[in-house]
């Protein structure tokens, strides 16, 4: 694979089933030999937050694709029920849960950068931050690492 | 010698296509052509657990099962095999190229 190729994804959502699009993307990069920088902003700071990266959910509620009426959805236990099972699901495709896809992303040699201003917002210091994180940097420095990158926003 | 003039089944990629025509000296060879010759005994470690792992389950495993399960970690792997460690320990312990997320 060519080795100038770079790929910088901003994670954007907090929620189980958005955490894994740019962890897989960012490791098959990785596998393929091409760069990778994951950048986490707002309710994706969740992701990479040490007391909330184990507890993130799918939600039913305004979820089309989950095929049920809206107000079953927004029954009591219905968030709990549909996160245990996209768990299960992963697990049987081989995908590590999240705290584990982090850290082997960044073995992997991808980036994991935080944003300076939704940390500032949520009130995050980089000691409530997994270890992974290479840094809280602001939106200017994180598209200087992103020069010459193919961008994805999720 | 490169391992096209072998007689072996390769794809247009250079991955073998036929596990079993594979042998030691064509995992050199294919060392040499993915510029990380010569193979170590780290290097070795992974490629027989490998062969031995996808004999027996019927599929070639994931990175991250070899990670795991091989005795050599992610950021092992990625020191011995860089720039490309799927492709890389594949086309060494001669099986096709990958086609897993993980």
């Amino acid at each position: 694979m060519s080795e100038e190729r770079k790929l910088a994804i901003i994670c954007s959502k907090g929620s189980l089933d958005m955490a894994y699009p740019g962890l897989v993307l960012a490791n098959a990069a990785r596998m393929m030999g091409i760069e990778a920088d994951l950048f986490f902003t707002f309710w994706g700071m969740d992701i990479i937050t040490k007391d909330k990266v184990d507890h993130l959910k799918v939600v039913p509620v305004g979820n089309p694709a989950m095929h049920m009426p809206q107000f079953v959805g927004g029954l009591p236990g219905m968030t709990d029920m549909a996160t245990t099972m996209m768990k299960r699901e992963i697990e049987k495709l081989d995908m590590p849960p999240v705290r584990e896809f982090l850290e082997m992303v960044h073995d992997a040699g991808c980036g994991i950068w935080a944003c300076k201003m939704a940390a500032e917002m949520m009130h995050l210091k980089r000691e409530d931050l997994v270890d992974e994180v290479d840094g809280i940097i602001g939106a200017m420095e994180f598209l200087e690492k992103a020069e010459g990158a193919q961008l994805l926003f999720i | 010698m490169l391992t096209k003039e072998l007689n072996v089944a390769l794809d247009a990629e250079g991955f073998m296509t036929d596990p079993s025509q594979w042998t030691p000296e064509i995992a050199e060879m294919m060392a040499v052509e993915e510029g990380i010759a010569p193979l170590t005994e780290r290097h070795w470690q992974v490629i027989n657990w490998v062969r031995q792992e996808a004999a027996s389950s019927g599929e070639f495993p994931s990175l991250r099962a070899i990670s795991k399960r091989s005795g050599v970690d992610t950021k092992e792997l990625y020191e011995l095999f860089p720039k490309g460690p799927a492709r890389k320990i594949a086309r060494c312990a001669g099986y096709p190229k990958p086609k897993g997320c993980i």
